[in-house]
């Protein structure tokens, strides 16, 4: 149906990107240096990350391709670096440098599916908790009070390591993503919750809305075509700080040895286990995938600042 | 008033036993304890004696029941892994998790306040500024990341300070404590600024924000007018109407602290509770990681609890809000 109105559209307007360049959001993007700079840092990270089979010198899942001689090989500019080893190797002679590409595709990954995961419940059960109140919206918000009262990194340990411990060994590898994936999403939801119930409670009582109902518009429909859209900006700034959120704890859980598992490996799991060579003099192991989360996760941060501040009607 | 009480206790109640649901479902998940108890050859006659006598014959609300009994008396069972019991050893490692956080706290309080200060009033000047955009930074960078940086920092290349362990340890009655010894005290200070990193910039970003509202009221203003030097107007007279909520968020954030700890005591193989967890986690030792949770969880909700009876004590509007 959006496929058929799209064509129209464009005929009797302006297209939507001269549209977009011409919006008050545009502007004070371009007018701000760290949300422009965060935007191509993170383009950049993207980038790589997509194209990591074409850019990397070597496939490090393919334990074929590793040479033990190649083991703890330093960066290139340091004296005993070779090429095509960039930032080095680690203990199995595989490259650092794909290692890493590989991992941030891991790790964006995960983030990008827990948060959509997380969007998902939250938006239901923040339209159903405001649109009916009564006991739906107790149940609901009760469940997310207790949710949010238990830290979050004990709550994302427990859930990923007993069910680790419970997957079938056939099942570990696909299913290791998707229980971090669910761990990461059961406390995260709470959040769009909250703010699409708020958000709701105030449409619910507005004259579209209202009227809407009187000509017998089904719930359903009324809550996802009507109202969802009127409370999708603050949803909008809260995943984008989300997801840098969710990159972080599957950082830290597999940091942990309770998320990606070493033969996945995400940038979490590389720092896990290059930690363990701290000591023995072969630091880059550690310190390049460290300082990739860090870009990662500062460069998604930033943007979420600038889109919370830009979005906020408050400030303009 | 009243009313506001029961209904803040009956929230943490409420929460304590949602908790330890959870730590009980953890149980039932992980496997029959029968079959981990008994051995291949066990006669079914055996199996069932086993099974009557841990109270598994029973039904699940009755077993839910017990367990939140014993958890309620301190009692979470013994350890699968040394047959220890389990609150004994969580009790043994809780002064190491316990001066970790505290030391994190007061540096978080000693650096981030004075930050928040300046930034609030030298708005325009490079060095606020320059704080401002680490602090987006400090909110962002992974705690177990900062640990390791700092290991490799002061620890490796400059070998300034240990980089694990608690060092010497001196015992008041049970309390262990490793403030009273020179490589205890050596031993603590990076785990602490690594722990506190996260809680600097938010003592500072809350500062911040709380002296700027303050610094435009009518009384300083006034006393401005009065001329009243600029130091004592910023610290001791708009300063002061900041701490009631630094002092809040602290205290709420230490319960927070203490759980997350144990991802700094993972780096710095600090002997904490959090190193427990994680070493139980990995052996699937089912009644530590119920006993920690359920821990970590009442210290939390105690602490929040009391919070915010205290500002509704401090603050007459809170209660009416409530309703």
């Amino acid at each position: 149906m959006t496929e058929l109105q799209v064509p129209s559209a464009a005929k009797s307007q302006p297209g939507r990107i001269a549209r977009f360049l011409d919006s008050d959001l545009w502007w004070s993007f371009k007018s701000s240096k760290s949300a422009v700079g965060a935007a191509i840092t993170l383009g950049l990270v993207i980038a790589a990350a997509l194209l990591a089979p074409v850019l990397s010198p070597q496939n490090p899942y393919d334990l074929a391709s590793l040479e033990l001689w190649n083991a703890e090989l330093p960066p290139i500019w340091m004296e005993g670096g070779q090429m095509p080893f960039l930032l080095g190797t680690d203990v199995q002679g595989r490259d650092i440098l794909s290692g890493i590409l590989y991992g941030t595709r891991i790790s964006i990954f995960i983030g990008l599916a827990s948060v959509v995961v997380s969007l998902a419940i939250g938006i239901v059960a923040g339209l159903m908790a405001g649109f009916y109140g009564g006991w739906v919206d107790n149940v609901l918000m009760r469940v997310g009070d207790v949710l949010l009262s238990i830290p979050i990194i004990l709550v994302a340990i427990l859930v990923s390591s007993v069910a680790q411990a419970l997957l079938p060994p056939e099942l570990r590898e696909a299913g290791i993503s998707i229980v971090l994936v669910l761990a990461i999403a059961m406390y995260s939801w709470v959040q769009y919750a909250r703010v699409v119930r708020a958000q709701t409670m105030v449409e619910r009582r507005k004259e579209y809305v209202q009227a809407s109902r009187l000509v017998g518009t089904p719930a359903r429909r009324l809550m996802l075509k009507h109202i969802l859209p009127n409370t999708l900006t603050p949803v909008f700034v809260t995943a984008t700080l989300n997801f840098g959120l969710a990159i972080l704890i599957e950082a830290t859980l597999s940091f942990l040895g309770v998320g990606m598992p070493p033969d996945q490996p995400s940038l979490g799991t590389l720092i896990r286990v290059g930690n363990q060579y701290l000591f023995s003099g072969s630091w880059w192991i550690v310190l390049f995938p460290s300082i990739q989360l860090c870009i990662l996760v500062v460069s998604v941060n930033m943007l979420g600042d600038w889109l919370r501040d830009a979005l906020n009607p408050k400030l303009r | 008033m009243l009313a506001f009480l029961i209904k803040r206790l009956a929230n943490a109640i409420f929460v304590m036993l949602s908790v330890s649901f959870i730590a009980f479902m953890i149980f039932r998940f992980v496997g029959d304890p029968v079959e981990l108890m008994l051995n291949e050859q066990a006669t079914q006659v055996q199996r069932d004696e086993l099974r009557t006598r841990l109270g598994l014959d029973q039904s699940f609300i009755i077993q839910f029941g017990t367990f939140v009994s014993n958890a309620s008396k301190g009692d979470f069972g013994i350890s699968f892994r040394n047959q220890q019991d389990v609150l004994a050893m969580i009790a043994e490692r809780f002064p190491a998790t316990f001066e970790l956080v505290i030391v994190a706290t007061l540096i978080s309080l000693i650096v981030g306040i004075p930050m928040g200060v300046i930034t609030a009033i030298r708005r325009q000047t490079w060095y606020a500024e320059t704080m401002q955009f680490t602090s987006i930074i400090g909110v962002s960078l992974p705690s177990f990341v900062v640990g390791i940086g700092l290991i490799l920092i002061f620890s490796v290349w400059l070998g300034w300070f240990p980089a694990f362990g608690r060092g010497d340890t001196v015992n008041i009655g049970w309390w262990s404590t490793g403030l009273l010894t020179h490589s205890g005290r050596m031993s603590i200070i990076l785990p602490a600024l690594s722990l506190s990193l996260f809680q600097i910039t938010l003592v500072m970003r809350l500062v911040r924000a709380e002296m700027l509202e303050v610094l435009r009221s009518d009384f300083i203003k006034f006393a401005r007018a009065r001329g009243v030097p600029a130091r004592i107007i910023h610290f001791r007279h708009a300063l002061r109407n900041c701490l009631m909520p630094v002092v809040t968020m602290t205290a709420m954030q230490i319960g927070g602290l203490i759980a997350f700890a144990l991802v700094t005591e993972t780096v710095f193989q600090w002997p904490g509770m959090g190193l427990l967890f994680i070493q139980a986690v990995t052996f699937v030792d089912v009644p530590i990681m119920a006993a920690y949770l359920c821990i970590v969880a009442l210290i939390f909700v105690v602490l929040n609890t009391l919070v915010d009876i205290s500002y509704a004590i401090i603050d007459p509007r809170l209660r009416g809000a409530e309703k």
